[in-house]
């Protein structure tokens, strides 16, 4: 759809993609676009994969998309980044989490862990960056997912006070120091080139 | 007011709120879960979870009677367990405004099945309107109130998973300010339906729907969109959405009133477009509807199964394929699991144990019918486990012990009238009830066995074992499935008796359990002897490694000793406490 922008965050039920969505859209919403927002909840956040979208633009009418359309593929976990690489448009920037989250089948030995993902996403124009290694270094380990905030933010065109204000309004208030440095160093990440646009 | 961004679920608690309802009573099930949780936030309205969809909707028709607005809440399954009073009460009618909103969910994200409910609308012969987004869902469910007074009649407020869950801007408005209510009277012809009095409602039933019907071709929510006339679409709910963005120049009749069909609007939109089509989610209602009434619809060859979405419209309507990047295959699939610390994972241990052949039912202890645990043999409705044991029992071909295996929300739902079928007749199942103290796998609902309401207030705490005993079960037993050889031997035991048999493994749901003090394990590898048994618990924390000895993930582990239980050779150790983690988002 002309107009509209698509960012879509996969990931693993657990790790705050929802609350990650939430942001992107109360940001886009503070910026004045129309925005809409689809996650799934229920029986699939038990550990299953999750998706979060979140389109803005004009005026955006379907809140889920097709393979190929999302702008922006945020993958929070490395196998749903390479389970979701479809979702993403030939030209679409592609930012991925290093972690890996073993999925039941492997961890039972029912299935060998997947090999050469990386390489793979990167074949397809990955960057990469290690969203618990930064969270450990603001302060705040389970902020992973507002350094992946971070590293979205750096290819979309909201101003970075504006991130800053829904973040911090977000987060409990005794973290907000620790969660917004979280997300300057996912966004430096990017802009020192690791998460090239 | 500025636009606020809501979800759908959001936005028709928020509908209900302005249109001064004042009682609230549902059954969770996603992905309707969320509206009720909302309501409740809201002052001056009262708000409660009921056991089951069928009192919910009984509750609601109480309040209705007494003349006060009323919203009912549930999945599109509930319908099924509330269809009975729903039906008869499109014959009596309401007294204040009665809006159930249902949730149906194509593509099955949460569910057993994929229903289409408005098929429910015309069966019940009751109005249905059917929002595509957030702002819609608020002003049709505000609407509702005002149709089900004027016509007499219930409404069903339809959404699908696309609407409830997605979020949407919405303006809001004020809440209505509600008259005052005269005290309650009886009212015999209308309220009470027996033959003679139902034959007269039944009558007034269909002149009610005839009004119906006039008024759905005059209903703002039935509008023509002109575009260009060489196609003209008609379509409800979300497919709305993706055929605006699948087929901007399309002609549209925008149908939010789905029963009745606006036939007259309907009609002059197909006068003024060239090819006219059907794009419906699910159920043919539409399409079927249409050519009844001598209409010819293009063919889109859309499926009857499932989500649509934008492209796949388009592509119905002749536009390309879209390029994509080619998907990397063999991934190994991510299911949902039972978590680590899951107190259900030690009952299915000891029925495995057991060998036991376990009749199962809804919840999150549905997980355990996956490997590699795969200790549950069925799953098909609500409270289905309790019957389809004794059933079993009854085929006499099942050399095992049967178990009937039902959460205790699923039990208070619909579990306690299989119990008491199976006293009546003399079965000699045995019937786990897994008390994990809450509804867990919608979101931690209070329910009668947890002992707190929707609102957070205290509530009698069910006392599973008082109430089986009172139903005659002759041997019934409580223990912590935590403590995994206890579990063991009373369900051994259990299955022994040759009588009928309940077994009640109770213990919290591991995420309603503070974590603070809780201490992870890791494997001794000096003792380990890689036998497997650990790894077979299916515990998202453990992991079977390469090197043989299986690595327990000390940032997952939850210090259940589960694991530590079913280890003969005592390698698995406690590590001391896990890092103290900050508060994220
Ligand atoms: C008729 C009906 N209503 C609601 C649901 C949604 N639902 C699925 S499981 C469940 C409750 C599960 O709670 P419980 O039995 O306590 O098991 P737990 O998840 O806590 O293990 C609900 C409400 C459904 N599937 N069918």
């Amino acid at each position: 759809m002309p107009g509209v922008t698509t960012v879509v965050l996969a990931g693993v039920g657990g790790q705050g993609t929802i609350l990650a969505g939430d942001v992107i859209a109360k940001v886009a919403v503070a910026q004045g676009y129309d925005v809409k927002l689809s996650e799934v909840h229920g029986m699939a956040q038990r550990g299953g994969s999750v998706d979060t979208i979140v389109r803005f633009g004009d005026c955006v009418h379907s809140p889920i998309v097709d393979p190929g359309v999302a702008d922006h593929l945020i993958a929070f976990e490395l196998i749903e980044a390479a389970r979701r690489l479809t979702a993403l448009s030939p030209g679409g920037r592609f930012v991925v989490n290093t972690r890996t989250i073993q999925p039941l089948p492997v961890l039972t030995g029912a299935m060998g862990a997947p090999t050469g993902i990386e390489a793979a996403l990167a074949y397809e124009g990955a960057v990469f960056l290690d969203a618990e290694a930064l969270a450990c270094e603001a302060g705040s380990p389970r902020s992973a997912n507002v350094v992946l905030l971070g590293a979205a933010s750096y290819g979309l065109p909201f101003p970075e006070s504006s991130w800053r204000d829904v973040i911090a309004s977000r987060v409990p208030p005794k973290t907000v120091e620790a969660n917004l440095r979280a997300f300057d160093l996912g966004r430096k990440a990017c802009s020192e080139g690791a998460c090239g646009v | 007011m500025s636009r606020l961004l809501m979800s759908g679920n959001e936005a028709v608690a928020r509908g209900a709120w302005e249109a001064g309802v004042k009682v609230g009573v549902g059954y969770p099930g996603t992905p309707s879960t969320e509206v009720l949780e909302n309501l409740v936030k809201y002052e001056d309205v009262y708000c409660e979870w009921a056991p089951n969809e069928k009192v919910a909707a009984e509750v609601a028709v109480g309040v209705s009677v007494g003349g006060a607005r009323t919203l009912v809440t549930m999945k599109h399954v509930g319908l099924n367990v509330a269809a009975d009073p729903l039906f008869t009460l499109a014959y009596i009618g309401v007294g204040g405004g009665y809006v159930l909103l249902v949730a149906d969910d194509p593509g099955m994200h949460s569910s057993q099945n994929e229903q289409d409910s408005r098929n429910y609308a015309a069966f019940a012969k009751v109005p249905m309107l059917e929002p595509s987004n957030s702002q819609e869902a608020l002003a049709f469910t505000r609407a509702a109130f005002g149709i089900s007074e004027e016509f007499d009649i219930p409404v069903l407020v339809r959404t699908t998973t696309r609407v409830a869950h997605s979020k949407s801007l919405v303006e809001r408005g004020e809440r209505d300010s509600q008259p005052l209510l005269p005290p309650y009277a009886p009212r015999v012809g209308k309220w009470v339906m027996m033959p003679g009095n139902a034959r007269v409602r039944r009558v007034d039933l269909e002149q009610r729907t005839e009004r119906l019907r006039a008024f759905s071709n005059d209903c703002e929510f039935n509008r023509i969109e002109m575009r260009d006339p060489s196609l003209g679409i008609i379509v409800s709910g979300i497919a709305y959405e993706y055929v605006r963005e699948a087929l901007p120049e399309a002609s549209v009749l925008k149908v939010g009133m789905v029963n009745p069909l606006p036939e007259k609007l309907i009609v002059e939109f197909a006068s003024k477009v060239e090819r006219l089509a059907v794009v419906e989610e699910l159920d043919p209602y539409m399409s079927l509807r249409l050519k009844a009434l001598g209409l010819s619809l293009v063919e889109t060859g859309l499926p009857v199964i499932g989500e649509l979405s934008p492209d796949r419209i388009a592509q119905a309507f002749g536009a390309p394929v879209r390029e994509t990047r080619d998907a990397i295959t063999d991934l190994p699939p991510r299911p949902p699991l039972l978590c680590a610390g899951c107190p259900h994972r030690g009952v299915y241990w000891a029925l495995g144990k057991l060998k036991a052949t376990v009749m199962g039912d809804i919840g999150c202890y549905t997980l355990g019918a996956l490997p590699p645990l795969s200790a549950m043999d069925s799953c098909v409705c609500m409270g289905a486990s309790v019957g389809m044991a004794h059933g079993l029992g009854l085929a006499g071909t099942a050399e095992r012990p049967v178990v009937g295996v039902i959460g205790d929300s699923t039990f208070a739902h619909s579990g306690i009238t299989g119990v008491l079928d199976m006293v009546y007749n003399g079965g000699t199942g045995t019937v786990v009830i897994l008390d994990n103290r809450t509804t867990a796998m919608t979101g931690h609902q209070g329910n009668p066995v947890s002992g707190k309401t929707i609102s957070g207030a205290e509530a009698p705490m069910l006392d599973l074992e008082t109430l089986v005993k009172a139903l005659g079960v002759p041997w019934v037993r409580t223990v912590d499935p935590l403590d995994m050889h206890a579990t063991l031997a009373v369900l051994t035991e259990a299955t022994q008796t040759g009588a009928m048999s309940v077994v009640i493994a109770k213990s919290p749901c591991v995420l309603l359990v503070k974590r603070d003090d809780q201490q992870p394990f890791a494997i001794d590898e000096d003792l380990c002897t890689a036998c497997g048994a650990c790894v077979r618990l299916g515990c998202p924390a453990i992991m079977k490694a390469a090197s043989g000895h299986p690595i327990i993930d000390t940032a997952s582990c939850v210090g259940c000793e589960q694991c530590v239980q079913v280890c003969r050779f005592e390698a698995i150790v406690s590590v001391g406490p896990a890092c103290d983690f900050g508060g994220g988002l």
